[in-house]
Order: structure tokens, then C-alpha cells, then sequence
């Protein structure tokens, strides 16, 4: 697996303003529901540019990536049980 | 790697250094989990004696003894005391600590300063916890719901929760060493299927210890701030929902029995094998069941919500999934009885141990199935037919699995052997006096007896004195193995490397064994359990 | 882990040990995830009951002061990476300065933040001090989340630059000497990364959404 170099950093450095500015963009355009949904895509992007460059994730080992991948799998399993109770209660958007 | 190449063989752990300070600095694996093993022991003790006080009151239907308050503290101290700083640990930080690098053929754990950091913040976390209940105490039950816990308790909540907050870290750093030690220190050979089932369990519980924690770390620094700064998170007034507690409560604290039984079943398997001489049966179903059991049972906790008002539909879900976690569980009982078959059975009292275990486990298993039935939870919620189900896992389950842990590897850790005879009575007693003291609560909770009142209908005290009975039995139980085991320590005969004849890396070095475990790192081209073993016994 | 050589015990080579000391990171950092991910889920939560004290919540938040700061943090990271980079490479005069560059811009992060915080307690959005909070109650348990998650997050930030400082001291010193002490300075990026992300999610939720 390929070590980074400076410039690759740097690269990384550069597309994460980008879409710094592009997420601080897309907030004024006014969207509604799609806001959340571009946003918090942006936000991922960024995050997996970061692990992937700057916290070295493209060149560990497979279990690295592993356990990388399991917290984020996990985080999955609380929201979304969470949020079956709580969108269908009733009164609410699907109960 | 380095060999030893004097002709002296080389010291025992227990020996290398006497001084206070080489027990207090050290970072051998042995010697922090004899410092885990005095801690929790004496958090057993006061955990204990808070049981004992609550059965005493409740030999009475009148609330005599201890004041209401009173006796919201006490049960509250019990259920503290005992999850946090005694059950969570118990196994995995003693035997666990001791064991898992001489089970994989390593020198020591992956992070040996590590280890002892995970200690000092068990006893700073046990400190604080103390002091709260020395103190004052808090009345709002183990689970702190709110809002009487951030917003109308008058106890010393926040003390307590900095103690659980402290202590959780010491979970934490402890499964990322367990983890790390399993992937990278295997000694050459070992695979992960020439594990024993004991490592795999205890890989279970790390997972299990390392995600579900934080959960409940940030959990209860959100009542703190709560109670502290009246942030609100939990009060309907400002919009919050006490839901949230619970949802984020029992998020951990569902996978936090797991983390209590995990470590059990792998010493089960452990005795089991050893005291049959046979190989466990479907080693790899008995391996990968502790890692189904770890992962759904992360997927269960509404269970405990089902009056609280969630939603129906969650309820559908949690119960369903509620039922696949026993299939695994099961998987293991069955397991463990085929290995069991047309073995060369030896009844010394650490397979009483690991039998009493079996029987008090599918019991409360079962009871388990039971309450995860929606319309029957209805009626038995909040009754004692819970604290009866909760008993039979964790202390007919685990509690029972660390005794007969503590006596299979008594010879190991500390070269002595306990009197056989004794270990056997102190078994026998523990079983009897448990299942008095816990099945007449089925029968109570299922009658309608709520938990948490000491106060009851004249109705109920028969079944309260058996239970009350039962439990001073159990006492005496638990106190014989701690009269001879120290006794042991001084007039004990002395144990060769395996008294036991049983399989295992652990085996092949000397009782006590010396500081850094192998002379030579061993090559293993066995398989776990490959008995017939000719050890020499005794 | 011992100062002469660079393989400790229980470790029999240096690749063991590295691939130990990342996968013990990456397992903590999972961890971490979890402790800020029940907040996140408040934040959801409550977002999904009351999405219009939620909008007016964010609307009170200074969203380029949250802006500028998210860019020094990735600032921060970059100069990091390359702390790392130099670390590897054995230079420790480059390491220290990208180290000392790093620390800075977080506290440039905290000194910012401070002066956003001092805005809001101006304004009585503070809970617990200052003046009352002034507008409805379902706001005021966003304002409340607001402090707690980035209150967190900056303590995580504080620590990472004491650490940072810590480190650059010791390089400078030469009591560390690299590469073979590289990894250490990696598992010290990560962590640093780690906080960077979780403001990456911490903003959008907070000031944009």
C-alpha cells in the first residue's frame, strides 16, 4: 500500500476547503429537506478524505480498516433503532 | 525473543520483588490481576452486605428496618456496587488479565502500562462511588431514571457518576488490550481456531466493553450537566424526552450483561472440557455463538422499554430480536452438554461449579424468553419475577462461573491446592442456597410483588422468609471458599504445572508461573482441547 | 516502553509493534465515536420532534465564525500530516515546527470559539449563568446541546494540544528520537484527525441544517 506524500496532503488539504465553501454554498441556497441530506454528504466526504489520507487508513491492513469501519456500523445500529421508536410513535411521522 | 540460559529456574511472579511499591508499579499481567482480584473482591463484600441488609428488611412485610429512603439507598448501593465495580469486571479483569497471554503463548498483555492505568482508574472510579454513598448515599436505583435523576433526587448523584464515568475508561483500555493482545501476540501456530473458547469469549466481551461504554459514559454526563447546569436534555418542560435516557441507558446496559455473562460461558467451556477430557463439541459453533450473542445483543435493549411508552412497533422489533439472541445462547448449552457425553467425568468442585452454572443459566435464560413476550411483560415488569430472571444469569450464572474459575486456577496462580472436600460442600451450598433465595421471587413477582418496595401485603411473606433463608445459606456459602483458599495459601499442598491433567498453554509452565511466562515462545501445532492429554496428574 | 530501544516488551519486532499500537488507536477512536455519537443522536432526535425551534436554534449560531474555525481546524490537520510525514522521514527540526504550527492553530480554534461563547453568554444563551435566555423553551434545549457537544469537543481539543505540546517539547529536545518513535507521532495524528472530524460533522449539524 502506497505512502502519502506532501503534495497528496496538500491536495487533500485543498478539496476539503472546497467543500467547506461548497456545504457554507449549499446552506444559503435554501433547499428544505435536501439541505440535511447534501450537508451532512459533504461532511462524509471530507471525513473519508481525512481518514483515508491524513490518518493513514489507505495504507494499513485490512483490519485496521475493519475496526475503522465497525464504529461507524455500530453508531448505525444506535441511530437507527432509536429512530424506529421514535418515528413511529404514534402521533408521529409514520406510527 | 530471549531464553533464559542460567541453569536457576527462573522465579515465580509472586516473588519477583516484595516491596509494596513492586506490586503498586508493576505491569506484569499476573501481578495487576491479583491487584483486580483483592479490589473486586472487596466490592463484592459491600455489595453484599447491602444484599443482606435489603433481605433482612424484607423478612418483614412492614418497612422496619431501614426508612424508605433508606432503602431506596440500599438497593441503589447493591446494584452500583455490584454491576460496575464488581460483575463488569469480575472475570475478564482477574482471570481474563492472568490468563489470556498464557492461553496465546505471549509474555504479556499488548500494553502492559496500560493494564495498570485500567486498575488506578478502577479504584478511583471505586473511590468516588464510595465516598458518594459513605456520604449520603443516592436513592435513584442502578438505572438513574429521569427525571428523578437529574432533576429531583436529592442523593449525591453526581459523585456517583463521575465514579461510573472514571470507571468506565478502566473498561475500556482494558478491551482494547484484551483485543490488541488476541490479534498480534498469537504465539506461531496458533490460529484463531486453536483458541481456546475462554480467548474468544473474552474477544466477545472486549467488543462489546469498548462500544457500548461510551454510550453510557456520555449518558450520564448528560444528567450530571442536567442536574448541574438544568441543560434540560431529559426534561419535557423544555422539550426533552426521558425516553432518550432510557433508550441511551439501556443501549449500554443491555450489552453491559453480556459483558457479565460472556466471560462465564468461556470459563464454563473451560471447565467443562478439562473435567471430561474431551474435546469441545463444535468448537467452531461454540466460537462464533460469543460473537453472535456480543452482536445482537446490541440489538436488544428496548426490551427493557416495553411499558415505557415506545412505540408498538419498536416493541415488535425489540421483542423479535429479543428471541434470536437466546439461539446462540442455546447453541452453547447444547454444546456444552455433547461434550459433556460419554466423557471421562471427573465431579471435583470446579465442574460443580461449571454444572450449577448450566442448570442456573438455562433457568434464567428461559425466564429470559418469557419476558421478552410483549403481553406477558405487561403483567411481570417491574415485579420481582425481573430481579429473579437478572439473579439466575448474573449470579447463578456468572458469579458461579467465578468461583469455579477461582478454583481451577487457584493451583495455577498461586501453586497451592485447596482442600478438595471443602470446595465440593462450599459448591453444593452455593447451589441450594441460591435457588432458595431465588426461586420463591419468581413465584412473588409472577404473584404481583413489585421490586423496590420493602413494604408489602402480609400475603407475600412466606415467600419472602424462604428467599431471606436461602440467602443467608448463600452467604455462607460464598464465605467458606474464602476461609479455605486463604488457609490453602499457607498449608495448601503444593501444585505441579498441570494438577488438573487439563489441555492448554496455560498448563505447560510452572504454578505460580515466572514473570515472563515461556522461556521460549512455544510453537503450537496442536489443536485446543487435544486430549487425550497423558499430563501427570498430582 | 523502554528508552534505549525502540521494540518494547511484549513486542518481538517493530512491525508487531506498529501494527499493535495503530489497531489499539483505531479501537479507542471507535470508542470516541460511540461517546459523540449518542450526542449526535440527541441532536437528531430532537431535530426530527421540533424542526422549528431547531431552525431558529441555528439561525442564533454565528455561522462564519464556525466556518473560519472549521478551516483553521483542517488547517491544523494538514500541518499535522505533515508533522507525521517529517517524523517518518527522521527530521526532527521540521517535525517540531509542523507540530508547533499545529498546536497553535488549535488554540487559535479554542480562542475563537472563546470569543463565540462570549458572544452567546452576552446574548443569555448560556445556560446555567448570565443573563435569561431569551427566546422559547424548545430553543433553549438546542442552545443547550449546542454547548454541551462543542464544549466536549473543545475539551478533546485542549487535551489534543497539550499533547501536541508535549510532543514538540520532547522532539525538540531530542528525547525522542526518530523515525523510531514515528509511530507514536502517528498514533498522536490520528487522535488529532479524529477531533477534526467530529467538527466536521459537529458544524453542518449545528450551524447549517
Amino acid at each position: 500500500m502506497p505512502r502519502s506524500n506532501a503534495l497528496a496532503f496538500f491536495l487533500v488539504y485543498l478539496a476539503c476547503l472546497v467543500l467547506l465553501g461548497a456545504t457554507i454554498g449549499v446552506a444559503h441556497l435554501g433547499l428544505g429537506a435536501l439541505n440535511p441530506v447534501l450537508n451532512l454528504s459533504i461532511a462524509a466526504a471530507k471525513a473519508f478524505l481525512i481518514m483515508w489520507f491524513f490518518m493513514h487508513l489507505r495504507e494499513g491492513s485490512t483490519l485496521v480498516r475493519l475496526v475503522a469501519f465497525a464504529g461507524l456500523f455500530w453508531l448505525i445500529i444506535l441511530f437507527g433503532l432509536v429512530l424506529t421508536d421514535w418515528l413511529a410513535r404514534s402521533g408521529g411521522p409514520l406510527g | 525473543m530471549s531464553t533464559i540460559t542460567g541453569e536457576m529456574p527462573p522465579r515465580s511472579y509472586l516473588r519477583a520483588g516484595h516491596t509494596i511499591r513492586s506490586w503498586l508499579l508493576t505491569t506484569d499481567h499476573k501481578r495487576i490481576a491479583i491487584l483486580y482480584l483483592v479490589t473486586i473482591t472487596l466490592f463484592f463484600l459491600i455489595g453484599s452486605v447491602a444484599a443482606g441488609l435489603i433481605r433482612l428488611e424484607l423478612v418483614t412485610p412492614r418497612g422496619d428496618l431501614l426508612s424508605h429512603d433508606g432503602y431506596n439507598k440500599t438497593f441503589t448501593l447493591h446494584g452500583v456496587i455490584m454491576v460496575w465495580f464488581f460483575l463488569v469486571p469480575s472475570i475478564p479483569t482477574t482471570f481474563g488479565n492472568f490468563l489470556i497471554p498464557l492461553m496465546i503463548g505471549a509474555r504479556d498483555l499488548a500494553f502492559p502500562r496500560l493494564n495498570l492505568a485500567s486498575w488506578y482508574l478502577f479504584g478511583l472510579g471505586g473511590l468516588f462511588t464510595l465516598y458518594a454513598l459513605v456520604a449520603g448515599g443516592v436513592d435513584t436505583g442502578w438505572t438513574f431514571y429521569t427525571p428523578y435523576s437529574s432533576m429531583f433526587s436529592n442523593g449525591h448523584v453526581i459523585a456517583v457518576i463521575v465514579g461510573v464515568f472514571v470507571v468506565g475508561f478502566s473498561s475500556i483500555f482494558t478491551a482494547i488490550n484484551l483485543m490488541v493482545t488476541t490479534h498480534r501476540l498469537r504465539a506461531p501456530g496458533m490460529t484463531w481456531f486453536r483458541l481456546p473458547i475462554f480467548v474468544w469469549s473474552h474477544y466477545a466481551t472486549s467488543v462489546v466493553m469498548l462500544l457500548a461504554t461510551p454510550v453510557l459514559s456520555i449518558t450520564l454526563l448528560l444528567v450530571a450537566l442536567e442536574r448541574g447546569l438544568g441543560i434540560g436534555i431529559f426534561d419535557p418542560a423544555l422539550g426533552g424526552d426521558p425516553l432518550l435516557f432510557q433508550h441511551l441507558f439501556w443501549f449500554y446496559s443491555h450489552p453491559a450483561v453480556y459483558i457479565m455473562v460472556l466471560p462465564a460461558m468461556g470459563v464454563v467451556t473451560e471447565l467443562v472440557t478439562a473435567f471430561s477430557k474431551n474435546r469441545v463439541f463444535g468448537y467452531k459453533f461454540v466460537a462464533f455463538a460469543s460473537i453472535a450473542i456480543a452482536a445482537i445483543g446490541f440489538l436488544v435493549w428496548g426490551h427493557h422499554m416495553f411499558t415505557s411508552g415506545q412505540s408498538m412497533y419498536a416493541g415488535f422489533v425489540f421483542s423479535f430480536l429479543s428471541y434470536a439472541v437466546a439461539v446462540p445462547s442455546a447453541i452453547k448449552v447444547y454444546n456444552w452438554a455433547a461434550t459433556l457425553h460419554k466423557g471421562q467425568i471427573e465431579l471435583a468442585a470446579p465442574l460443580l461449579y461449571a454444572l450449577g452454572f448450566i442448570a442456573l443459566f438455562v433457568i434464567g435464560g428461559t425466564t429470559g424468553l418469557v419476558l421478552a413476550a410483549l403481553a406477558v411483560d405487561v403483567h411481570v415488569h417491574d415485579t420481582y419475577f425481573v430481579v429473579a430472571h437478572f439473579h439466575y444469569i448474573m449470579v447463578g450464572g456468572t458469579v458461579t462461573a467465578f468461583f469455579g474459575a477461582m478454583h481451577f486456577w487457584w493451583p495455577k496462580m498461586t501453586g497451592r491446592i485447596y482442600p478438595e472436600f471443602w470446595g465440593r460442600l462450599a459448591a453444593l451450598t452455593i447451589f441450594l442456597g441460591f435457588n432458595l433465595t431465588f426461586f420463591p421471587q419468581f413465584v412473588l413477582g409472577y404473584l404481583g410483588m413489585p421490586r423496590r418496595y420493602h413494604e408489602y401485603p402480609p400475603e407475600f411473606q412466606i415467600l419472602h422468609v424462604l428467599s431471606s433463608a436461602g440467602s443467608m445459606a448463600l452467604a455462607a456459602g460464598y464465605l467458606l471458599p474464602a476461609c479455605y483458599l486463604l488457609w490453602s495459601l499457607r498449608y495448601g499442598a503444593r501444585a505441579g504445572s498441570n494438577p488438573w491433567g487439563a489441555a492448554g498453554l496455560e498448563w505447560t509452565i510452572a504454578s505460580p508461573p515466572p514473570t515472563h511466562n515461556f522461556a521460549t515462545t512455544p510453537t503450537v501445532d496442536f489443536e485446543a482441547y487435544a486430549y487425550p492429554a497423558p499430563e501427570a496428574r498430582r | 516502553m523502554s528508552r534505549s530501544g525502540a521494540v518494547a516488551e511484549p513486542f518481538t519486532d517493530e512491525a508487531q509493534q506498529h501494527e499493535a499500537a495503530t489497531l489499539g488507536l483505531w479501537l479507542f477512536i471507535a470508542s470516541e465515536l460511540m461517546l459523540f455519537g449518542a450526542i449526535f443522536l440527541g441532536l437528531a432526535v430532537y431535530r426530527l420532534a421540533d424542526p422549528a425551534a431547531a431552525t431558529i436554534a441555528s439561525d442564533h449560531l454565528h455561522l462564519w465564525l464556525g466556518g473560519v474555525n472549521t478551516a483553521v481546524l483542517l488547517t491544523s490537520s494538514l500541518a499535522m500530516a505533515l508533522a507525521v510525514l517529517a517524523a517518518r522521514a527522521g527530521r526532527p527540526r521540521p517535525t517540531t515546527l509542523w507540530l508547533l504550527a499545529t498546536a497553535a492553530l488549535g488554540l487559535m480554534f479554542l480562542v475563537l470559539k472563546a470569543y463565540e461563547y462570549r458572544l452567546e453568554y452576552l446574548e443569555g444563551l448560556m445556560p446555567g449563568v448570565g443573563p435569561p435566555f431569551p427566546l422559547d423553551r424548545p430553543v433553549e434545549l438546542f442552545f443547550n446541546l449546542y454547548f454541551v457537544s462543542t464544549g466536549l469537543h473543545a475539551a478533546h481539543l485542549t487535551l489534543g494540544i497539550a499533547a501536541v505540546g508535549l510532543f514538540a517539547w520532547r522532539t525538540a529536545r531530542r528525547r525522542l528520537p526518530l523515525p523510531e518513535h514515528a509511530t507514536r507521532m502517528e498514533g498522536l495524528g490520528i487522535y488529532w484527525h479524529f477531533v477534526d472530524v467530529v467538527w466536521l460533522f459537529l458544524y453542518p449539524t449545528l450551524y447549517l441544517i
